[in-house]
């Protein structure tokens, strides 16, 4: 009950928030010099068509006006055509969004994975080599962007080694598995196609640890200093001294309150990584929503520009929601309060 | 044979790292009791007693807690020489304790039920462990025992839903549910009101008497040692200033700290409140040379600022470590 009071009352938040944001995108892509009428038809047609045309986008409408249509085409999915492909854009983000979210899921994954398990490894060994290191790692890589890790890691893993494949999601001689998500890993396995499973693999590893690295080093220390701080914490001396054993102190006494302000930094790296994909895609030549999104800024393309800073804004607030969620399970003091000012 | 005591310390030396140095907060406690014994541990806020007792459990953080002296002895084996396995065997079944402040010493993000079950789980033998149901059932006793109503639904609850009285009788539930032969007890009741403090004692002389517990008592308040204890600790920064029979330590003090200490207490009775002791306990960073009482001590003589005094046997069971009874009793150095 309260859980669901909870999550209602943090949906409704967020459709405010989306709304306030459509309407920044709406005046911007309004008050940005140029006529989008003549923009979509070119700098050759002749008057007369350009006309037509303000008549059909509502041009002419006062700016409230414009902005309901705007906002009723766009709940439908219709952004309109995109300037660069001709097509419309709401094809071309179903065509690029799955991309970025299988990158940024595998990449959420590492940091998850990797930050908490160095983050860890850090407080359980602090102050000796192995703790030195990783906050060596962790400074280094809080500071250095992805697109240079991207690069290491083609020259390095990819092109010395040939370890990892550098270019797109699938080897060339294999055949995409039947689209259903998107995800070409997930359709692989759903259509039971093994090899091609392990090579979509092999492709997304290395631009989604890029990605990861940053938010692997945040999370190592901010779960690190968390776990140090609360290792000093009196219900853990309670803990030992009933005689519970050091690795479940450790494991679960310790861990879960630590995980709090990871968990919270998390989402947003996460959320942040969606925008920020654009180089590593580009390195990569991964077909994603980032380097989508920057080609359509390079072009004044506004209804693509439109249609993903949109899209980035509801996966930010999804992210936070899905965030909230998981610290309200984690931190018991957050559910009850919040259950309790309902 | 005898039979070695219970818990010896000896010349035990515990120093914290701080920015700026050295904290140098026990300075060679040496304490003994015996199995059965009700043992007070009195001095002002700050002087060394939790310190103390955290390193007999070695439950101290460390870094930045350091201890670059002493020995432990809990029924003859040396606990800071222990390795984690030994440790543990100690922990909980032969010595448990019942922290300072109930509200710090739960887990915040953890139901009592699940802390108090991981502790009945882990305490019992770990050879024949207890199935969910048994530790379940043994949880639900432990609230019984210490007066908490409707148990089923306090196991479901979070630290943060109980007053603090519940979360006080939460805690000694916990470190009774263990069965030790050993309880410290930091302070029981100290940050709840009066008469809930009251209630909280009574419970635990009850259930200390009942299963014939031996006890550590930590408090700064001398009523609960006189009712509660056999035998007294003073203690001083960092040093055991003085030890007797509570009826002893009562009716004659004799270290200039422990009346001090003495004269503090307000009476009823009437007569105004004292001055107490002038001046505070010292910092632990620059402790005063010879004896660390000497700054603010009524008594203090030329010796007391260069040496550290031994301890003087006055009585079978009463010591006192200082020079103004250096003729009474025979010294016995320590360290």
């Amino acid at each position: 009950m309260s859980t669901l009071n909870f999550l209602v009352r943090r949906i409704i938040y967020s459709v405010f928030v989306l709304l306030g944001l459509s309407i920044v995108i709406f005046v911007i892509a309004r008050i940005m010099p140029g006529d989008p009428a003549r923009m979509a038809v070119g700098a050759r047609a002749p008057q007369w068509v350009v006309d037509r045309i303000r008549e059909q986008m509502h041009l002419n409408e006062p700016l409230p006006v414009q902005y309901g249509y705007w906002l009723r085409d766009a709940l439908r999915g219709d952004f309109g055509l995109s300037l660069v492909t001709q097509r419309p854009v709401t094809s071309d983000i179903r065509e690029f969004f799955p991309a970025s979210l299988e990158l940024v899921l595998f990449s959420g994954f590492l940091s998850a994975v990797g930050g908490i398990g160095l983050g860890v490894l850090s407080a359980r060994y602090k102050d000796t080599w192995i703790d030195n290191i990783v906050r060596l790692f962790s400074y280094a890589g809080v500071v250095t962007p992805s697109y240079i890790f991207a690069i290491l890691f083609v020259l390095l893993l990819g092109w010395a080694l040939k370890w990892f494949p550098i270019i797109g999601r699938l080897s060339e001689e294999v055949t995409a598995p039947p689209v259903v998500t998107g995800l070409i890993t997930l359709d692989a396995l759903l259509a039971g196609q093994f090899g091609t499973f392990l090579d979509a693999l092999r492709h997304i590893v290395l631009p989604a640890l890029s990605l990861a690295m940053g938010a692997i080093a945040q999370e190592a220390r901010i779960t690190r200093s968390s776990m140090a701080d609360n290792l000093s914490k009196d219900y853990i001396a309670s803990a030992r001294a009933l005689g519970i054993p050091e690795r479940i102190v450790m494991g679960r006494f310790l861990l879960k309150p630590s995980l709090i302000p990871t968990v919270s930094i998390l989402g947003l790296d996460i959320a942040a990584t969606f925008s920020v994909a654009f180089l590593v895609e580009l390195i990569f030549n991964w077909p994603g929503l980032a380097r989508y999104g920057m080609q359509s800024m390079m072009h004044k393309d506004l209804n693509a520009i439109s249609a993903v800073i949109l899209i980035l804004g509801a996966i930010f607030v999804t992210v936070n929601i899905v965030v909230d969620i998981i610290v309200a399970w984690l931190d018991p003091r957050i559910r009850l309060s919040a259950a309790r000012s309902a | 044979m005898t039979v070695p005591p219970l818990v010896e310390i000896k010349n035990l030396h515990v120093h914290f790292s701080v920015y700026g140095g050295q904290l140098k907060v026990l300075d060679g406690v040496n304490f003994v009791m015996r199995s059965g014994e009700k043992v007070g541990l009195v001095g002002e806020t700050g002087c060394g007693k939790t310190t103390t007792m955290k390193a007999i459990l070695r439950v101290l953080p460390m870094p930045p807690a350091r201890i670059p002296q002493g020995e432990i002895y809990f029924k003859g084996r040396d606990i800071l020489k222990m390795s984690e396995g030994e440790l543990a065997q100690i922990r909980g079944r032969g010595i448990s304790m019942i922290f300072q402040d109930p509200t710090a010493a739960l887990n915040p993000v953890f139901s009592i039920g699940e802390q108090l079950e991981a502790v009945i789980r882990y305490s019992s033998d770990q050879k024949k462990p207890l199935s969910p149901q048994e530790v379940h059932q043994r949880a639900i006793a432990s609230l019984q025992e210490v007066a908490l109503a409707d148990p089923e639904r306090l196991l479901r609850s979070y630290p943060i839903q109980l007053s603090g009285g519940m979360r006080q009788r939460v805690c000694i539930g916990m470190a009774l549910a263990t069965g030790p032969e050993l309880l410290i007890a930091d302070e029981p009741g100290t940050s709840l009101d009066v008469t809930i403090q009251d209630q909280i004692l009574r419970l635990l002389r009850k259930l200390v008497e009942e299963k014939n517990t031996s006890i550590i008592l930590i408090t700064h308040t001398l009523g609960i040692v006189r009712e509660m204890t056999d035998r007294v600790y003073v203690m001083y920064a960092g040093n055991m200033v003085e030890v007797a029979a509570t009826k002893e330590l009562f009716a004659s003090p004799q270290h200039p700290y422990t009346r001090g200490l003495m004269d503090a207490v307000p009476r009823l009775t009437g007569g105004g409140v004292s001055d107490g002791i002038p001046g505070r306990i010292p910092n632990y960073l620059n402790p005063p040379p010879g004896c660390r009482f000497h700054p603010r001590c009524p008594q203090a003589i030329e010796i007391c600022r260069r040496e550290k005094p031994p301890t003087y046997k006055l009585s079978e069971a009463h010591e006192v470590a200082c020079f103004l009874y250096a003729d009474n009793g025979k010294g016995t150095q320590s360290s």
